[in-house]
């Protein structure tokens, strides 16, 4: 395990001429740091445009009335905002980009188990974008059914529900085949000597993540099937008219999409993880605690979707389990939270950008934890469903903590994915002003959901407007920060291999390694004799 | 370094692709899991609609596709063992059986649908909307459910013709079988979801 000293470098995978060349050599590519940067590049577009519909969301909000757009262009921004965030930015998360990057080289191998599989994972992400971008600019205009698509609205609105429906559908099955190669990929594929309490916590959580993809996802591809046959063969499965059960629908489509929060969050916290070891300069505490919590979260978190419908129609005796089974997911995360906080106590933490955006990540994340658990009683929850409160909470959660954890796992991996650095400084400031921004756009949104103002309307009584402004001034200092965060790393600097190759003194076998890495991550597979935070490797 | 790289895209674990095929069966069964779900539940609310409904499908096209998929599980089957045993010959024989029962099946299941067409019974007729709900449930579930197990059929009927085609030019032979396994596997898949949908829309009474 060399490479930081060998004088002869290989080229990168960056540089390195395959077959073809130009953008064949990417969209044709098989190398999984390759596609990881299609995914990339690509979830931040998405990002982007998420962004602005926000903004524009925002704006409208700024004051009691109307200001820029009426009802039904509002009921069609937040539709296709929370699509596009969801299926198209925070699913795919860091598993399909930072995932696919590091899952072959933390474990020590030369690419995943399928890389054809892997490419064509990305094209279904791609053509399932594309099918719903067809759908947000045909027919009888964009969806307005919000991103839960609930039926029976989804099946009366003249809009054009159908083919987002079915382009979610097609995202799904990415997202299966993506955790299918995972899965075969970390059993099959591992360096000799690296048993399964030898892996990096990153790679534990994509484990236990690739598993909800696999056994969540088919439920709501079927569900979404079906919405489907209702609106194009006139079938009725949701639709009281025709004995149809819109709960049921809600049941089915709440069993994939509240462990779909953990499919964004928990390589969220594998990333935290590793960043919070690396520069705290100690060995992690817990290492089994975690990894295990990871996949006690995977299971739990299959069991809690009824939290969602409480206010629904169902027995209280359903209520009463659900909401105890809620809490009790609450467990495996917090054991997350104290382990960190352990890891770095009396360590000695250098203070790198990568660190302060673990930092902001936890704090963000426990307070959208908690208020969690408000909504996870079913008394509380009941006073305040479908208001701002939720969109704070769930804000909080996917924004707060998986994409800044999705931003903090671009500042700690960049030195290794590009070979640069980006001026420190400016990181740091962008993520003060992000940090300031996200708490004044969201935390009034608290107290607006508990003073009752309802989620999903483009208007709302004089008294909430104070708050209000309050937030949309916020989301402007949020957004220039995400774009001065954004042009500083597009604007980093080429370091020697001396600066690069290990910049934050990581201890994984990422680190042992080229930045950027050649094509085949390793000239000789690596054998695994030691722990992988282990400080001092032989 | 360019014979390193072919050296390990050539690389070949069929354990690893025989897991993957598994975890993908999995993910069917969870998909047609879904569908289960959504039938028990409106059998329970709708129980003498679903029961009369029953009565008007043929048991006898169910019974005669249901022995017919039985009988290509266990050509493919055979087809596998007669490639482990190297004979080329008989596995493409039994591969083709395999494939002609799945066009037998379709054709029958063209007639039965098209003899529920005839007498006015698709999701949306007229005459569907004239009965009751859980008539409407009933169809409407009969109609999807075995749709989508007969695109399945294409699926499995695309992946064993490349597996006929593999192992005619050689590609796939008894040291390199595991895309036939694997459509084999998913072959099995196919006929165990109907060996489950054929008692629940045909048998229960
Ligand atoms: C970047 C700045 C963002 C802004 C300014 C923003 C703003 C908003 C606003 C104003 C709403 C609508 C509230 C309502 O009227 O109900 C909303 C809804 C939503 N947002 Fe965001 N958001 C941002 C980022 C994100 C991110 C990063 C995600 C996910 C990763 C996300 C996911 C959602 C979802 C799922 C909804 C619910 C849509 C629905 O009701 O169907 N948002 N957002
Ligand atoms: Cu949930």
């Amino acid at each position: 395990m060399t490479g930081n000293s060998s004088t002869h470098r290989l080229p990168s995978y960056l540089e390195y001429q395959g077959k073809y060349t130009g953008i064949r050599s990417w969209i044709l590519s098989t190398d999984h740091k390759r596609i990881a940067l299609l995914y990339l590049y690509s979830q931040i577009f998405f990002f982007l445009a998420g962004l602005v519909m926000g903004l524009f969301m925002k704006l409208e909000l700024i004051a009691p009335g109307q200001q820029i757009m009426g009802p039904q262009a509002y009921n069609a921004l937040f539709t296709v905002h929370g699509l596009t965030m969801i299926f198209l930015f925070i699913i795919p998360g860091l598993a399909a980009s930072f995932g696919n990057f590091m899952i072959p080289i933390m474990i020590g191998a030369k690419d995943v188990a399928f890389p054809k599989l892997n490419l064509f994972s990305w094209y279904l992400f791609i053509a399932g974008a594309v099918i719903i971008l067809v759908g947000i600019f045909s027919g009888d205009g964009p969806p307005d059914t919000g991103w839960t698509f609930y039926a029976p609205y989804s099946l009366k609105t003249n809009t054009n529900v159908v083919l987002s429906v079915f382009g979610a559908f097609v995202l799904g099955f990415s997202s299966i085949l993506t955790g299918l190669n995972f899965i075969v990929t970390i059993h099959r594929m591992r360096a000799p000597g690296m048993g399964f309490f030898r892996m990096p916590l990153f790679i534990w959580s994509l484990y236990g993540t690739a598993w909800i993809q696999l056994l969540a996802t088919p439920v709501v591809g079927i569900t979404f099937l079906m919405v489907v046959a209702d609106r194009l063969l006139d079938i009725g499965f949701f639709d009281p008219a025709k004995g149809g059960d819109p709960v049921l629908y809600q049941h089915l489509f709440w069993i994939y999409s509240h462990p779909a929060v953990y499919i964004m969050i928990l390589p969220a916290m594998g990333a935290i993880t590793e960043i919070i070891v690396t520069f705290s300069r100690r060995t992690v505490f817990g290492y089994k605690a975690i990894a295990m919590s990871s996949l006690a979260i995977a299971f739990v978190g299959y069991l809690v979707w009824g939290h969602h419908m409480f206010t629904s129609g169902m027995s209280e005796t359903a209520r009463l389990i659900f909401s105890f089974l809620t809490f009790l997911v609450a467990i495996p995360s917090a054991i997350k939270v104290f382990n960190w906080t352990a890891t770095m106590y009396k360590g000695s933490i250098s203070l790198e950008p990568p660190f302060w955006w673990a930092m902001a990540f936890i704090f963000i994340f426990m307070i959208g934890g908690l208020t969690g658990l408000i909504l996870g009683s079913v008394s509380t929850d009941v006073h305040v469903h479908d208001t701002m409160f939720v969109v704070a909470h769930f804000h909080y959660i996917v924004f707060g903590g998986a994409g800044i954890a999705f931003f903090a796992a671009l500042h700690y991996w960049y030195p290794k994915m590009f070979g640069k650095m980006y001026n420190k400084k400016i990181a740091n400031w962008g993520l003060i002003g992000l940090f300031v921004g996200f708490n004044t756009t969201y935390l009034p949104m608290f107290f607006l959901g508990f003073m009752g103002m309802p989620r999903r309307y483009y208007d709302y009584l004089p008294q909430f407007a104070d708050l209000n402004l309050l937030s949309t001034v916020g989301s402007w200092v949020m957004a220039t920060s995400l774009l001065l965060v954004i042009v500083n790393l597009l604007r980093a600097k080429k370091g020697t291999p001396e600066e690069m190759d290990n910049p934050w003194g990581g201890r994984t076998l990422e680190w042992t390694i080229e930045s950027p890495p050649s094509l085949e991550n390793f000239e000789e597979i690596p054998v695994i004799d030691r722990e992988p935070y282990e400080l001092k490797s032989k | 370094m360019e014979q390193q790289h072919v050296a390990h895209t050539d690389h070949f674990d069929p354990v690893a692709s025989k897991l993957g095929m598994w975890l993908f069966i999995f993910t069917e069964i969870l998909l047609f899991g879904g569908l289960f779900i959504v039938y028990s539940v409106y059998r329970y609310k709708h129980p003498v609609e679903f029961h009369l409904a029953a009565e008007e499908l043929d048991v006898t096209i169910g019974l005669i596709n249901t022995i017919i998929l039985l009988i290509s599980s266990m050509t493919v089957a055979m087809s596998i063992t007669a490639l482990q045993l190297g004979n080329k010959k008989l596995t493409l024989i039994l591969l083709g059986t395999t494939g002609l029962l799945a066009l037998v099946f379709l054709v029958n299941k063209y007639f039965e649908w098209g003899a529920k067409i005839h007498h006015d019974i698709y999701p949306g007729s007229e005459f569907l909307l004239s009965l009751s709900k859980g008539d409407m449930l009933f169809f409407g579930l009969y109609f999807f459910m075995t749709g989508l197990h007969a695109l399945h059929i294409i699926a499995g009927l695309a992946l064993l013709g490349v597996a006929f085609f593999k192992v005619k030019n050689g590609s796939v032979n008894k040291d390199r079988i595991s895309l036939l396994e694997n459509g084999g596997l998913y072959w099995h898949l196919v006929d165990l979801i109907w060996i489950f949908l054929f008692p629940l829309f045909y048998l229960i009474h």
